[in-house]
């Protein structure tokens, strides 16, 4: 592998000081489950790595009145392993369950998955639904980006030279709201996703109305896409097979597939009306307090 | 050249120093360094899950691990799973079911299945599957595996909930 130097700064400003010294070429570790290999094929060529693990504002994870903050460097399995992240922000949990396989989700984190900007990752279509904001700090300060502002093409994203991603901030779950990810691959584990759905729903009190939805697509535009039109049409719409079936038309409407190994465009496009009207079904259910069984790797 | 760093670890319950570049993965170092050549590098990009070892207690791919972020770290391999008094359960079901043909993915699956499970000592066949997800095997079409899973789950449930405690795997 490439020769390069490795800094473990203990505290934030320590961190933001080597990113900012080795403007353009240093980068920053988490779990390393894509840097590594990056470097390794030599895709990436730093000439620092800056594992940010050891930086407490990273390893926040902190579930309570005023919603939910995930340090950047949260690893997968402990969000899926937190109680109040299942039941809260279910799709989070949903997408961390199915990234790679368990080895991976020892190591890889969610705000890792961010700062890697592949239009197709699995957790970053859930964040973008659940409302989450990106905070992003720097040698001029801190700042925040929602998420679906965040990736900007596929490996790119907001993150100036000299800044780095320390946590995710989410509202308080709604009343009457339920949220679920799911993603089409033609394994039953350990794939990219060829298309990936992710939906969060409030509903009226007699949960039979949307009063907001919110829908995000992975895998089918060269970033992870806010369908914000299709939570917008549903808003103030009755539950029923056609509004959820309109939605997923405008699903496929806003849908910019590209044709490659994992799918062509065609079948990608199908897929994206399939998912959203299950993902939706799927979100609604837990908004009205019923089991969802979203069994790993089915 | 980075300069080399010192490592310190408690590997298979010694603790442990090695000299290594940062470029180094811990497979590369367990193997070369360390001469523990029972951890396999199979694709060498977390996708095979030959090279799983046990970091501070969660299975990984070492080849996915900087060396020197093992500082202060336990890592258990396969060199560390049989004891003076002989094979782990889980090894003797894979030797008894026939569990494997080339072995290259063995360390791999064993050191998984030994940490799965200590974490769930009564499987179903799906979590099984599901668990072993990042492990590959081109010989076997994994039933074998599945079924010596199974059978060291059902013979040596109380191994699994007491002697993994006792020997760091979770």
């Amino acid at each position: 592998m490439r020769d390069f130097e490795y800094e473990a700064p203990t505290t934030l400003a320590a961190a933001i000081e080597l990113v900012a010294k080795h403007n353009g070429s240093a980068r920053c570790l988490a779990g390393g489950t894509d840097l590594i290999d990056q470097v390794r094929v030599g895709r990436l060529t730093p000439d620092v790595l800056i594992d940010v693990k050891k930086i407490a504002e990273l390893n926040v994870l902190e579930h309570g009145a005023t919603g939910l903050r995930l340090g950047a460097a949260v690893l997968c399995y402990q969000v899926y392993g937190h109680c109040g992240i299942v039941s809260d922000y279910a799709a989070l949990a949903d997408s961390c369950r199915i990234i790679g396989g368990v080895q991976i989700q020892s190591r890889a984190s969610v705000g890792g998955n961010l700062c890697n900007s592949g239009p197709a990752a699995d957790s970053t279509p859930s964040l973008i639904v659940l409302g989450a904001v990106a905070v992003i700090a720097g040698p001029k300060g801190t700042r925040t980006v929602a998420v679906e502002d965040f990736c900007t093409g596929p490996g790119k994203n907001v993150l100036q030279p000299g800044e780095l991603l320390v946590e995710l901030k989410f509202p308080t779950r709604a009343a009457n709201s339920g949220s679920h990810y799911r993603r089409f691959i033609p394994r039953n584990e350990m794939d990219i996703a060829v298309v990936g759905v992710g939906a969060s729903v409030v509903l009226n009190d007699a949960k039979d109305k949307f009063v907001s939805a919110r829908i995000a697509l992975g895998a089918v535009a060269p970033t992870p896409l806010f369908a914000k039109a299709v939570g917008d049409a549903l808003a103030g719409q009755p539950i029923n097979d056609e509004t959820i079936a309109k939605a997923a038309a405008t699903a496929r409407a806003i849908a910019v597939p590209i044709d490659d190994m994992r799918g062509t465009k065609e079948f990608r496009l199908h897929i994206t009306g399939v998912l959203t009207e299950r993902v939706l079904k799927a979100a609604i259910a837990r908004a009205r307090g019923e089991h969802v069984d979203c069994k790993v790797g089915h | 050249m980075a300069k080399k760093r010192i490592v310190t670890t408690t590997l298979n319950g010694n603790q442990t120093e090695f000299l290594c570049e940062p470029r180094q993965t811990l497979l590369e170092v367990l193997r070369d360094n360390m001469d523990l050549t029972g951890t396999k590098e199979g694709c060498s990009n977390g996708n095979c899950g030959a090279c799983t070892v046990i970091l501070n207690g969660r299975p990984v791919d070492s080849c996915l691990v900087l060396a020197v972020e093992a500082e202060g770290a336990t890592v258990r391999t396969i060199e560390g799973v049989a004891t003076a008094a002989g094979l782990d359960p889980i090894q003797k079901a894979f030797l008894e079911g026939a569990a494997l043909q080339c072995g290259i993915c063995t360390p791999g699956f064993i050191m998984q299945s030994e940490w799965f499970l200590s974490q769930n000592p009564k499987p179903t066949e799906d979590e099984i599957r599901f668990n072993l997800a990042g492990n590959l095997c081109r010989c076997t079409g994994y039933d074998k595996i599945v079924r010596a899973v199974q059978d060291a789950a059902t013979q040596w449930q109380d191994h699994y909930m007491k002697n993994c405690h006792e020997k760091g795997c979770h």
